[in-house]
């Protein structure tokens, strides 16, 4: 009678977030201070990127003490990172209730080669992508949900422009494409050809796309909107900044109204302190999150 | 001069989060036609409102933010219909149980005789999908109102609705002049009032129009 794990179930959820922001957030006190802001859901971490980046060592799913404690502080959807690879941890997140698993580059990769079978697991999980090849082969294997990688824990938002700008150039690229081509494409891309046809016909991904990594103030989450992104999610971005409270709210009005100059202005004053960025190039591949799963 | 003055509905949808997109290509295609809605203004002239799926608190606090409220409850009063799914059922039940404090601070229109009970379903992985009849809808039943348990299976003359119900709410119970419109497991989860219509489930999610059909009908009555 009632079905429940569906893949209508599961990308259901994403479309219920549409339009909004998804905050990284370390306790329940955070988890609180982004639900009042406005937040959709919140991703329950031990650490957020920035911090995850300057400790380095490896990076693990968290202690689910947090996760329920967070989970128990707000009705929001509370996520949570499992490592890529690592269906253990993806495991013992759907076990404790999770609302999403986002199977993330921030945390070290587990598997090398292989990304989590996501249709095993009734809960849903959402994949970071660089390109549309990325963001195929994550929804072929069971993502809900797509989010474009960026550079987590810069506060530079200069990756997740190229990698939402790299995915939407591809979709356009592929509605201009004779149907004849679309082997060669899809076996370039590196993506079931199945899939590829209705990226063609829908003209646009097929599951909702957020941007992540390395927004920081209410201009790149209207930037990243205008740019063609479903929602944002923000990591470092809000608990990094000087007043995060403020800053939670200015992102979420920011994402809303991303279309009106005005409203992006008055939202945008009085913030504070953005995170400290850093620089991409001063960041050597081997520590660059973004370049984590295939 | 334009030969046919056919009237075309002229409903919004509230375009401040959540699944907007399925709402609006829904209502175009049951012949409607369709407004984003992202500031009170915009409310003018409007047959129907639709309050779409999303998270409660934070379409209830950007309502809240840019003053909806009352402009939504006179555009009411003065003849608008509005249809809430999931969250908008929410946003307009009188009372809520169910998430503790969040739940006694949050804003919202409260029109409706219906008590809601938040996610009462419970999280997304309690989320799920089946067959509802909705006797006025689906045609499967004699009266207005199905039995207990009424939750399943086709009737004679209609095929059923196929729901989806994402970290859903239910109508705890109906007072007043709210009545029940289909049940799942005996739970309430759709209910009207007047030019009023709420469904805890996603109509817009399975691609079938019959309930927005239902709604733009309520909105031009």
């Amino acid at each position: 009678m009632a079905e429940q794990g569906t893949f209508l179930v599961k990308s259901g959820l994403a479309e219920m977030l549409k339009g909004g922001v998804i905050m990284d957030v370390t306790t329940p006190e955070q988890a609180r201070i982004a639900e009042d802001a406005g937040a959709v859901a919140v991703m329950a971490l031990e650490r957020v990127p920035a911090d995850i980046r300057a400790a380095g060592g490896v990076a693990r799913m968290a202690d689910p003490t947090i996760i329920t404690a967070i989970m128990e502080a707000v009705t929001i959807p509370v996520m949570a990172k499992a490592r890529i690879g690592h269906f253990v941890e993806a495991q013992i997140l759907e076990s404790l209730g999770v609302d999403y698993i986002d199977e993330s580059e921030v945390l070290t990769p587990a598997d090398e080669e292989h990304h989590i079978n996501k249709w095993k697991f009734t809960v849903p999980f959402v994949c970071g992508a660089r390109n549309l090849g990325e963001a195929l082969r994550r929804t072929a294997e069971g993502a809900a949900m797509l989010r474009t990688k960026g550079e987590p824990g810069t506060g530079n938002v200069v990756e997740a422009v190229r990698h939402m700008r790299t995915v939407m150039d591809e979709v356009r690229k592929l509605q201009s494409m004779d149907d004849d081509e679309l082997a060669t494409e899809a076996k370039n891309l590196g993506a079931p050809i199945e899939l590829v046809r209705e990226v063609k016909r829908l003209g646009r991904l097929p599951l909702v796309n957020f941007s992540a990594g390395g927004i920081a103030t209410p201009a790149d989450a209207a930037l990243m909107m205008q740019l063609g992104s479903d929602g944002i999610f923000v990591g470092s971005g809000i608990f990094k900044s000087s007043n995060p409270a403020a800053r939670a709210r200015a992102i979420v009005l920011a994402t809303t109204h991303f279309n009106d100059p005005k409203v992006l202005a008055e939202v945008s004053q009085n913030l504070g302190e953005a995170m400290p960025g850093i620089e991409i190039a001063k960041i050597a591949d081997k520590d660059k999150m973004q370049l984590r799963g295939w | 001069m334009p030969q046919q003055m056919d009237y075309k509905p002229r409903i919004g949808v509230l375009d401040l989060q959540g699944a907007v997109r399925e709402h609006v290509n829904l209502l175009t295609a049951a012949g409607a036609e369709v407004v984003r809605i992202k500031w009170p203004a915009e409310l003018r002239g409007l047959d129907g409102l639709v309050i779409p799926g999303g998270e409660s608190t934070a379409i209830g606090k950007l309502m809240d933010h840019y003053g909806f409220f009352e402009p939504v409850r006179e555009a009411y009063r003065a003849g608008m219909a509005i249809y809430g799914t999931c969250a908008g059922l929410i946003l307009l039940a009188k009372e809520i149980e169910g998430g503790g404090e969040i739940s006694r601070t949050q804003p919202r229109l409260g029109l409706m005789d219906i008590v809601a009970n938040r996610n009462a379903f419970g999280r997304q992985r309690e989320s799920f999908e089946a067959d509802l009849d909705i006797p006025e809808i689906t045609g499967a039943g004699a009266t207005g109102v199905t039995g207990a348990g009424g939750s399943s299976g086709a009737g004679a003359n209609g095929r059923p609705f196929h729901a989806v119900f994402i970290r859903a709410p239910y109508v705890d119970h109906v007072y007043g002049e709210a009545k029940v419109m289909a049940t799942f497991d005996e739970k309430i989860v759709m209910a009207h009032q007047e030019r009023l219509l709420v469904t805890a489930f996603h109509p817009e999610l399975t691609g079938d129009d019959r309930v927005h059909r239902y709604f733009i009908k309520m909105a031009t009555a």
